[in-house]
């Protein structure tokens, strides 16, 4: 019995060792990358070039790299153009996400159905990629900002998770409200929004970062206005099509590297991506807890 | 009282409710006119794919041609070849990226380090936090010629290379990257299932003699089967609608031949070479498939196991 107890142990350590180990490969499979770009945009570019295998740490502190990203104006104008999307298109959404939300939750609101289902239906119909591009170009609203705010102001997604979490909520308050004489909008400005504070976190954030990450709309939408273009098309500039127009701020300054300025790329595109992905390196640590009960809210829904 | 509200008719409740409740009415305006305009509308101008149309003439001036734009796309040279990759390619992401997150949630929850458990997760959905255009950019740059992806594989005898402009290297990294972008953050679903499990049945199992595998494979797996099915119905229904964001910053014209996929195709006909009626018709075509995967998919699943979106 003991000998059968003894080898059950022994298996169990040694199932905990390997799981240890495949798991701990896993955690750096997925940091590495980061941590490559991040010690490749404090290297220098020689040692850059000759560097073979793993790079965990600057070679040979360099922070030219980081001089001339920051002399480019592109980037600036990318990034200023990303504030604004995220910030315009945060709020914006958040409140008439909110507003949906709400009516569809009011059990004592008589279209609640037909109109949830007027909507739920657009999640597994689309129009498609050619009649969404004519539509903003009938609007008007071709190469302008509002092709990127206005078609994404309700997220039916969201809209879903914050309609569950207003229904969830204790009746109680809103019945107090309603004695003391508060119409439908008093509930959801005093009673509903302040103690779904929680819900509403989860999708202003989810909003915000899929904003930050996006690319394509702006892509298709702001052909001829560069100078509304987001953060993540000059990146994909840098990064994906190698347009030296898009270096072309730090030319002068990597001209007067002399030999270095043709190896000097790899490091200017690493610097790139640090400053463009740090925002959200920062957040996302602290802020996982609300996405993952945003994930959770939307799984749950069915 | 009842009896009452229900004998009035409908018009008399509908106006009462309307009165009684004014601001939700008012809101709902701004939301029927939103979705009618982005959702609806957009779905109504799918008609331009029976068109030959103009944008100068618009939708209601453009001549109707019938199915001429899907003939020519059955007929289309490159029609057999962006289908059979899209499938190809979705159907490689399931049979790797559908098991991954599962077996990650299964290993995170035998280990016995909360700590370390919670660091390894947050590590792990990085990937996902990570914009789908730097994604691509270290892609590109990890398999570059120089890059370390590179120097790995020539490790173990590959020729030096620029990997992703190499057609045959181009969807082992297209999917490969995916599930390292994924696994982690699929995890989360599982992992919250698994901590539903009742402590009884691992006290049980233990008792009849189960070592961890065993306990993994017979107790915690069950648990989450029914998740696994509703997310494998979710992902096999979503196979033509995916992918074309990330194809359209890896793939070049030296991959296409099993890169391009059929919503790349719709974009670079329909939005670069600005034939509308034809792109149009490559979208509808796809939806339309994609529309009947979903239920027949989810038919076999409901018949299979009980588990079924609807």
């Amino acid at each position: 019995m003991s000998k059968i107890v003894q080898r059950q142990k022994l298996g169990g350590r040694l199932f905990d060792l390997v799981n240890f180990v495949i798991l701990t490969l896993v955690g750096l499979a997925c940091l590495y990358p980061m941590i490559h770009v991040i010690a490749g945009s404090l290297s220098h570019p020689e040692d850059l070039m000759r560097h073979r295998g793993l790079l965990l740490w600057p070679k040979r502190l360099f922070t030219v790299g980081y001089d001339i990203v920051f002399s480019n104006p592109n980037i600036w104008l990318g990034y200023k153009n990303t504030l604004i999307y995220v910030g315009v298109g945060t709020l914006s959404r958040t409140f008439m996400t909110m507003l949906c939300a709400y009516i569809l939750s009011r059990d004592d609101f008589m279209p609640k159905r037909i109109l949830t289902l007027f909507i739920v239906l657009t999640m597994y119909i689309g129009g498609g990629m050619i009649p969404n591009y004519l539509l903003i170009y009938n609007l008007k609203l071709l190469n302008t900002r509002g092709a990127i705010i206005v078609p994404t102001l309700i997220n039916t997604w969201n809209v879903i998770i914050l309609r569950t979490a207003f229904q969830q909520s204790p009746k109680s308050l809103e019945e107090s409200a309603k004695l003391d004489g508060g119409g439908d909008l008093t509930i959801l400005f005093a009673i509903l929004a302040p103690t779904n504070i929680a819900a509403l976190v989860v999708v202003m954030l989810s909003s915000a970062v899929a904003e930050w990450n996006s690319w394509f709309p702006a892509s298709i939408y702001l052909p001829l206005r560069k100078d509304l273009h987001p953060l993540q098309l000059y990146l994909r500039e840098v990064l994906i099509e190698y347009s030296s127009n898009s270096t072309a701020g730090g030319q002068v300054l990597a001209a007067d590297l002399g030999s270095l300025g043709a190896l000097i790329d790899d490091v200017i595109r690493y610097a790139t991506i640090v400053l463009a992905t740090m925002p959200i390196l920062v957040v996302y640590p602290f802020a996982q807890k609300y996405f993952v009960k945003g994930f959770m809210l939307g799984a749950v829904k069915g | 009282m009842l009896k009452q509200v229900s004998s009035k008719s409908f018009a008399t409740r509908l106006k009462e409710n309307f009165l009684r409740h004014k601001s939700l009415y008012l809101i709902s305006i701004p939301v029927i006119v939103f979705y009618l305009v982005f959702r609806y509308l957009p779905i109504a101008g799918n008609v331009i794919a029976f068109q030959k149309y103009r944008p100068g003439l618009g939708v209601l001036g453009s001549k109707f041609v019938g199915w001429d734009n899907f003939k020519s796309f059955i007929h289309d040279p490159f029609a057999a070849r962006t289908i059979k990759n899209t499938i190809i390619i979705n159907l490689l992401q399931i049979v790797f990226g559908f098991p991954a997150p599962i077996i990650l949630a299964l290993l995170l929850n035998e280990l016995r380090r909360p700590l370390y458990k919670r660091v390894l997760q947050t590590a792990s959905y990085l990937p996902h936090f990570i914009s789908m255009v730097v994604v691509a950019g270290m892609i590109k740059d990890f398999t570059a010629s120089d890059g370390i992806i590179t120097d790995l594989c020539v490790m173990f005898g590959m020729e030096r290379q620029s990997m992703l402009g190499n057609v045959n290297l181009y969807r082992t990294i297209y999917i490969a990257s995916g599930v390292w972008q994924g696994v982690g953050w699929g995890s989360i679903l599982y992992l919250a299932t698994i901590s539903t499990a009742d402590p009884a049945l691992y006290e049980a199992a233990m008792i009849d003699g189960a070592n961890r595998w065993q306990q993994m494979v017979h107790v915690t797996l069950p648990v989450i089967l029914p998740i696994m099915v509703v997310q494998l119905i979710l992902r096999l229904g979503s196979i033509m609608s995916e992918g074309s964001e990330k194809t359209l910053l890896l793939y070049s014209p030296l991959v296409y031949e099993k890169a391009d996929i059929i919503s790349t195709y719709e974009y670079r006909r329909g939005l670069i070479e600005m034939d509308f009626s034809y792109g149009a018709a490559v979208g509808l075509f796809n939806s339309f498939v994609n529309i009947i995967l979903l239920v027949t998919v989810n038919r076999i699943a409901r018949k299979l196991s009980n588990e079924s979106l609807w």
